[in-house]
């Protein structure tokens, strides 16, 4: 019984995650497709060097190639936020599914993409070391696997503070020790790379800020979905919210 | 049944059962990992198919997504 439910949840999870990525495959390819041309062009105006023929043309790149890249993405995110969505269910307190759904989702954007990216912030083309990427790639997973542990250490922090401070203040308490020591490791942690000399900040700023609006829309987009259908699978009731009518 | 609509607040919320989360959360866990992986990182700091075509093809994502790239 437990068995097929989580089954039936991790396809609606994943259906969840497709749908809320095609909204942010829509964002990307309005909002951010311009700043990651301007980059290019960038890129093109101050490379010596010319690669002549490329492996995969950019309007493939920015259409095919972005969905497939935003597509399998959402899928992946709304797999692994339905996993933690199964566990945190009744057991981070009385929370409703459609609830639950919405704070997994909010503590995903958080964890995974926000708080990891105020240290490593995405970056254009052209704007990283094409030498650096294998320490950039480790510095960013270790970042991620920092934030998501110290939000769950928070989080028992926070379940252990509320019999004594109570709900309100216990969270205050668990998110106030949540960034002190976040912060802590930022200050610590080597910077990322610099863009190159000359790079527009102007640009570099809509690319980051069309990069957020990506994956907000993705988790947020999620999150309601999700939560709307695990509310229907599991807390059924025949007539929620719906005004009997008679048939005309 | 005869249950109010408007008391969701005295009801518990019964958690699923570890044991039936177990398999699943290793299984989806590595398999949406490893496809997370070919869009993130795959033929970046790592690579397990020769060439660039991945990279090329999933870039515009990768960089959107806020993955290191170039
Ligand atoms: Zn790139």
């Amino acid at each position: 019984m437990n068995s097929v439910t989580v089954r039936t949840l991790l396809v609606l999870g994943m259906l969840a995650g497709l749908a809320a990525s095609v909204l942010a495959l829509v964002f990307a390819y309005l909002v951010g497709e311009g700043p990651v041309n301007a980059a290019i062009a960038f890129e093109e105006a101050n490379s010596h060097e010319h690669g002549g023929e490329e492996l995969v043309s950019r309007s493939l790149q920015s259409t095919a190639g972005l969905a497939t890249g935003i597509l399998v993405f959402g899928i992946a995110i709304g797999g692994i936020a339905t996993l933690a969505f199964c566990f945190a269910l009744g057991r981070i307190g009385q929370f409703g599914a459609r609830a639950t759904a919405a704070l997994t989702a909010l503590a995903g954007f958080l964890l995974v993409y926000l708080v990891p990216i105020l240290k490593y912030p995405a970056n254009p083309p052209a704007a990283g070391n094409p030498d650096t990427i294998g320490e950039r790639t480790i510095l960013f997973l270790l970042m991620i696997v920092l934030s998501v542990l110290l939000g769950i250490a928070a989080l028992l922090l926070g379940r252990r503070l509320a019999p004594a401070w109570g709900n309100w203040n216990a969270s205050i308490g668990a998110g106030v020790a949540f960034v002190a020591v976040v912060a802590m490791a930022m200050t610590v942690l080597p910077s990322g790379d610099a863009p190159p000399k000359g790079f527009p900040a102007a640009d570099l700023w809509e690319f980051r800020l069309a990069s957020i609006g990506v994956q907000a829309v993705l988790w947020s987009a999620f999150g309601l979905l999700f939560g709307f259908m695990a509310e229907r699978l599991l807390e059924p009731r025949p007539a929620r919210g719906r005004v009997p009518t008679l048939a005309a | 049944m005869a249950q109010s609509t408007a008391a969701p607040t005295t009801q518990t919320v019964t958690p699923l059962s570890l044991r039936a989360l177990a398999p699943w959360a290793v299984f989806f866990g590595v398999l949406m990992l490893v496809l997370l992986y070919f869009v993130g990182a795959e033929q970046g700091a790592t690579a397990v198919i020769a060439g660039g075509g991945v990279h090329k093809w999933v870039h515009d994502a990768r960089h959107l997504l806020g993955f290191p790239c170039h």
